[in-house]
């Protein structure tokens, strides 16, 4: 039954890569401009897995900013950019769980066309991408180093990416069951499961006290849990926490997940 | 003053900070514990969330009923349009039984109406019976928490407190010592008031009964003590049937504290012999918040707390950050419908973690709805020039590639070679306490374009 089980899952996946799915890479404004690791480990990851991947090099950013600021109306030019990038695509597929959100829930703003719609119902992030779709769980990675999952919200709590806290569902995440299939790597638990790092976009700016404050409490956190890796789905959290980890000199770094799944040390 | 600068004042101790998060996480986790007995939770928060929207959409019928059924039941019902209709009525009810003193258990709408500064205007004693209540009512504060009031003192400054005004011994903040006086001094005031107030958590249009929950049992000793029993709801509190308590009472005392349920649920129908029961049915905003299609779900509200306790933002910068009756999450979508202007800083006061939505009880999307308000808001209040320009700026070059990839280049280029004071100059909020991202020599479109050349 079970080897019944993984052949199937290695036909669907063989399958898949055997009609040629036509998938888009959507790299995040601030991870092209600072994290341009990120970007290359997303692609080669998915490059590993079989994946054949175009990076349409006219995109921008999904909107986001301006829609959190209140400013929606003012990002629509944007969104519209995003749509035209993108709508060829059978998938596309990001390493930010926000910024993917963003454009699932809040590209109502426009005028519903079928591109519009098929843009927003294929818009995948990288770890629900692999995990779902594709359907595998063990990347042939290896990082013998003890990590914390930093849940960030909008895939937890917007993309569903695992089960929250606040919810009597059924424990299940996504990126838990990709990490803990690495060589190696040592999930650590944390107190507060899926506290909020405080980021926010420009909250982070405008309600400063506290956006810091929650963001020292959750490397705290990690601290007192043993951890020398926090890694997350959404690198705007990571960098926001890297900020104070720097600042303050702390003992431990950042990796955003698709960095671990790809390296094989 | 917005609720950041507020945020930044309680922010300057500490240690205080991290006291009150743990203690409101605390109940957070009670919470949990307490929902995770309950089978079927999710279910039951759907239920819950069903039956309010169909309260709400069927309102008008279902304030007739209850008035009718009320009424059948020897209770007297008053209208109030707004919040000084309803200290008027209030109060003429006082003045026709010439009431001097009175007692009121927790209700926070009579807060929202600000009804005690109104009385003691009219030299009538209003004595809030609820514990934390008159912590804060003896501070000469507003509640910091709905459920918890005096959540952000610590027992140590009660102590202070009742040495003061109830003449207490020092005690370290022994709390057995302080409720033991609380509750003499409390139990002459139940003594001899007139009259007593209570709110409303549930009213029953099907009966024309009311419940109010209380965890100390001051509701129930003012009212069967005083001539008079006055009870205060907004007109939202209905719920259709009285079986439907089987789905509220469930979900609000785990939602609140963790407890299974409050320690009293008193049902009240009708006036003892030779008593008089009145309920004043309040507006006061909420037919105008109904009609906003986007904000309706947020009058489901039961006034649990538990979006409060979940919120890493209010655990953060305490009740008192909100500046209005209702704070924390709830409080941020329901008080700028009230006025816009004043609350327009509380829908940015969260990250939109959407933990308070998932932990609602009656499942209203607040962090949906704040989304909303903030889409309002910049349209209708001024908003900083600084804010505007930036974002207004924004929406114009990140709408075009070629004008992105220019102000990503320079932008690059300012944060590697501009010098350390520049960058992290005072204008530069993420620089206060965080360092800025290290750049590195190129972007990822730099480094795809070079790999395609060398394919």
């Amino acid at each position: 039954m079970l080897k019944f089980v993984t052949d199937l899952k290695n036909f669907k996946s063989d399958f898949l890569i055997y009609i040629k799915m036509k998938v888009g890479l959507f790299i995040p404004c601030y991870i092209n401009q600072l994290y341009p690791q990120v970007g290359i480990a997303t692609l080669e990851l998915l490059e590993k897995l079989g994946v054949e991947v175009i990076y349409p090099t006219g995109q921008t950013c999904c909107g986001q900013p301006l829609g959190n600021s209140g400013y929606e109306d003012d990002s629509k030019g944007i969104c519209q950019l995003f749509v035209e990038n993108f709508k060829e695509f059978d998938y596309i597929v990001g390493p930010s769980g926000s910024c993917v959100y963003h454009v699932k829930k809040h590209f109502d703003i426009l005028e519903q066309t079928e591109d519009v719609k098929r843009v927003r119902k294929n818009t995948y992030e990288l770890c629900q991408f692999i995990h779902d779709v594709l359907g595998k769980t063990d990347l042939g990675a290896s990082f013998p180093h003890k990590v914390g999952l930093h849940k960030s919200c909008h895939g937890l709590r917007g993309l569903r990416l695992g089960s929250c806290s606040e919810r009597m569902d059924p424990h299940y995440s996504t990126e838990e069951d990709l990490l803990k299939n690495v060589k190696g790597l040592q999930l650590q638990t944390l107190n507060r499961v899926d506290e909020c790092c405080g980021f926010g976009g420009t909250f982070s700016v405008f309600e400063e006290a506290i956006s810091t404050k929650m963001g020292k409490d959750r490397i705290q956190d990690h601290i007192d849990s043993d951890v020398e890796v926090i890694t997350g789905a959404d690198h705007s959290c990571l960098m926001h926490m890297e900020g104070l980890i720097n600042r303050n000199k702390q003992p431990l770094k950042v990796m955003h997940i698709a960095e671990i799944l790809n390296s094989s040390i | 003053m917005a609720h950041a600068d507020e945020a930044a004042i309680f922010n300057k101790d500490e240690a205080k900070v991290d006291w009150h998060d743990k203690a409101l996480w605390f109940v957070r986790q009670k919470r949990d514990k307490s929902a995770h007995n309950v089978q079927g939770w999710e279910e039951l928060r759907n239920l819950a969330s069903a039956l309010k929207a169909n309260v709400l959409s069927n309102l008008d019928t279902y304030l007739l009923q209850f008035e009718e059924n009320a009424k059948k039941n020897g209770v007297t019902v008053h209208w109030a349009a707004n919040a000084e209709e309803h200290n008027k009525i209030v109060h003429s009810i006082l003045v026709k039984h010439g009431v001097k003193r009175m007692v009121k258990s927790k209700s926070m709408l009579t807060e929202e109406c600000h009804l005690n500064p109104y009385l003691e205007a009219n030299n009538i004693e209003v004595i809030d019976t609820d514990l934390g209540e008159r912590i804060v009512q003896l501070a000469k504060e507003p509640p910091s928490h709905i459920v918890l009031p005096a959540i952000h003192k610590k027992k140590e400054e009660v102590d202070v407190l009742f040495q003061e005004h109830l003449g207490t011994k020092p005690c370290d903040g022994d709390p057995q010592y302080l409720t033991g006086e609380a509750r003499k001094h409390l139990r002459d005031k139940f003594l001899k008031a007139e009259a007593a107030i209570t709110g409303v958590n549930f009213a029953i249009a099907d009966t024309g009964g009311f419940v109010v929950c209380t965890n100390e049992g001051n509701a129930d000793m003012g009212v069967h003590l005083a001539k008079v029993h006055i009870a205060c709801m907004g007109m939202e509190k209905l719920i259709p049937q009285e079986k439907h308590l089987g789905v509220f009472l469930r979900l609000l005392g785990r939602s609140a504290t963790g407890q299974p349920i409050t320690t009293y649920s008193s049902h009240f129908n009708k006036p003892a012999p030779g008593k008089e029961m009145h309920i004043v049915i309040v507006d006061n905003g909420r037919t105008e918040q109904l009609s906003r299609e986007d904000f309706r779900a947020s009058l489901h509200c039961i006034r649990c707390g538990a979006c409060m306790n979940t919120c890493p933002i209010y655990r953060r910068s305490g009740g008192h950050s909100y500046k209005s009756t209702i704070p924390g999450p709830i409080g941020s979508i329901l008080s700028p419908g009230l006025d816009l202007k004043k609350h327009s800083s509380l829908p940015f006061a969260s990250t939109l973690c959407g933990s308070c939505s998932d932990v609602c009880p009656v499942k209203i999307n607040i962090h949906e709805q704040l989304y909303k308000w903030r889409q309002i808001i910049v349209k209708e209040v001024p908003q900083p020039g600084v804010k505007k320009n930036i974002l207004k700026i924004a929406g114009r070059v990140l709408a075009n590639s070629a004008m992105y990839h220019v102000a990503g280049k320079s932008a690059r280029f300012m944060l590697k070679y501009a010098p350390r004071f520049v960058i992290y100059s005072k204008l530069n909020a993420w620089g206060k306490a965080r360092d800025l991202p290290e750049v590195k020599n190129g972007n990822f479109d730099d480094w795809y374009k070079n790999r395609k050349k060398n394919e």
